[in-house]
């Protein structure tokens, strides 16, 4: 992406001027903010549809049996991925997965993961033979900035929308035509807030515009009690301690918004 | 055509419930969602912009592509995994020159207008359903069209010819597909491809009624269309091509 001097001064200068091109206050969400169950209700063990503005991204989990790690052996996995191809963005690019999907893909991995939110003991049909594996996608269909929380918002809203399908025990066939009425095993729910930081003022939910002219942001996890599981910092520019708890601290006020939807 | 029992009471020339919408993709030049029963098809169409690399830019004309994609959770069973394969590489061009007939590509030299289709969903059908959501992404881009791009699987299951076919009809042992895109003013067809066993006048009875059920798709798309183009206080009776690109160019101001 090419940073356009002139916007990234107007940016900057409308910022000072205590003012947001869109004209909402720094620490506001955008009001247009939903979640949609069930997107892919047929072929998906469960699915949901995030809307943040004009951001929109869908996200939906398979589970299939695998075997186990070796050192794992009576958990299941999850492997999260994240596709960003022009269909979302005219910026983003076909071909091999970007380093920009992998991060973010990696990202909601890290908050649902060392979270421990699913419970992957429970998802042991063998141990050391059989455990079921948690996939989650995502796919942004609008991209107008902040895809980072409607992602991790979306993957825990098709985790909490998933049912498990039929396992045939005898022959360990899966029929994913029919689901039980089993929900995955949740302990927490884990939803990621990016927090960023242009000029010397700090913004959350982010357009495409802003985030384009970003000096540094943090995307921080966080549990239900306010936790904090997993963050990532991105950006050129350095943070001091001071920015980094502020960040924290204003992260933990926004989830309050996010929940409220879930 | 004598009765048989098609799930949900369909008829043998009866459509899966459709739904169409134009305008689902803010950022894209055009976009449109189509859903037949429960395969939905999303469209996002973003061009005409230079093609790199620049050695496949053409002088003469520009170059359409399309990006068939079915989502990781939209396979009934296990996981489709993500990238393309030789199966949606094959779908991409069929595609492609399913829809080039419907454009003039002679006016974008050296670009590329490109089409990507995402499956949310799918029970059959796939192809068709990308194709009539890209044509309506493409109309509502703004581009000059010939005509619409209508597509529809008719084909035979248990002896009858039938139109969309869904999943267990398609796959049943007798199944008969066959994906055709129409050009439904002009009635010339886009798309064909046939898979299964099939005696050449049921094949004939079969493009007779591909030619019937593409108008109603095709009258769900211009629907769509109109209804995304028409201001809300005017009477919405007679929408005809023009008023709808008309009421773009004013949207657009």
């Amino acid at each position: 992406m090419s940073q356009n001097r002139i916007m990234r001064d107007h940016i900057r200068a409308l910022l000072k001027k205590d003012a947001r091109p869109d004209g909402r206050g720094f620490l506001d969400y955008r009001t247009c903010l939903s979640v949609e169950y069930g997107v892919s209700p047929k072929t998906a063990e469960g699915s949901a549809r995030v809307r943040i503005g004009k951001t929109d991204v869908i996200a939906g989990i398979k589970l299939g049996l695998a075997t186990p790690y070796p050192d794992q052996q009576d958990q299941g996995t999850i492997m999260v991925g994240a596709e960003l191809t022009p269909f979302s963005n005219k910026n983003f690019e076909m071909g091999p997965p970007s380093i920009a999907s992998i991060e973010l893909a990696r990202v909601v991995d890290r908050g649902i993961r060392e979270s421990g939110a699913i419970d992957l003991k429970k998802l042991c049909v063998k141990a050391g033979e059989q455990v079921w594996q948690v996939f989650i996608d995502i796919y942004p269909i609008n991209d107008d900035g902040n895809l980072r929380d409607a992602a991790s918002l979306a993957a825990l809203a098709a985790l909490k929308d998933t049912l498990f399908p039929t396992l045939d025990k005898k022959t360990g066939m899966v029929d994913y035509y029919t689901k039980t009425k089993t929900k995955l095993p949740l302990n927490d729910e884990p939803l990621e807030i990016t927090v960023i930081k242009i000029g010397d003022t700090f913004l959350v939910d982010p357009t495409l515009e802003e985030e384009e002219y970003l000096d540094a942001r943090i995307t921080v996890a966080l549990l239900k009690d306010g936790t904090i599981c997993g963050m990532q910092k991105g950006g050129t520019e350095a943070l001091s301690t001071e920015d980094i708890s502020q960040m924290v601290k204003i992260a933990g006020d926004t989830v309050k918004t996010l929940r409220k939807v879930l | 055509m004598s009765k048989i029992k098609r799930a949900e009471g369909r008829a043998v020339d009866g459509l899966r419930p459709m739904e169409a919408k134009v305008g689902v993709v803010p950022s894209a030049d055009g976009s449109a969602m189509f859903k037949i029963g429960k395969t939905i098809a999303i469209a996002s169409v973003r061009g005409p912009r230079k093609l790199h690399p620049k050695f496949l830019q053409n002088p003469e004309q520009g170059r359409l592509r399309c990006f068939y994609n079915m989502v990781s959770f939209s396979g009934s069973g296990d996981r489709v995994r993500p990238g393309p394969n030789r199966r949606t590489k094959e779908i991409n061009l069929v595609m492609e020159s399913a829809l080039a007939p419907a454009l003039n590509l002679k006016q974008f030299p050296n670009c590329a207008i490109d089409v990507f289709i995402n499956l949310v969903q799918t029970d059959a059908g796939t192809r068709c359903a990308a194709i009539t959501a890209a044509a309506m992404a493409l109309a509502d881009a703004g581009f000059e069209m010939k005509d619409m791009v209508a597509a529809v699987a008719v084909g035979m299951s248990g002896g009858n010819v039938i139109a969309d076919l869904d999943y267990i009809e398609d796959s049943a042992e007798d199944g008969v597909d066959i994906p055709i895109a129409m050009m439904p003013n002009e009635g010339k067809i886009t798309l064909l491809q046939l898979d299964g066993k099939i005696a050449p006048k049921s094949l004939d009875e079969a493009l007779k009624l591909a030619k019937v059920v593409c108008k109603k798709i095709y009258d769900v798309q211009r629907k769509a269309l109109a209804d995304h183009y028409t201001i809300a206080d005017e009477p919405t009776k007679k929408v005809t091509k023009k008023a709808t690109k008309k009421a773009k160019k004013e949207a657009k101001k």
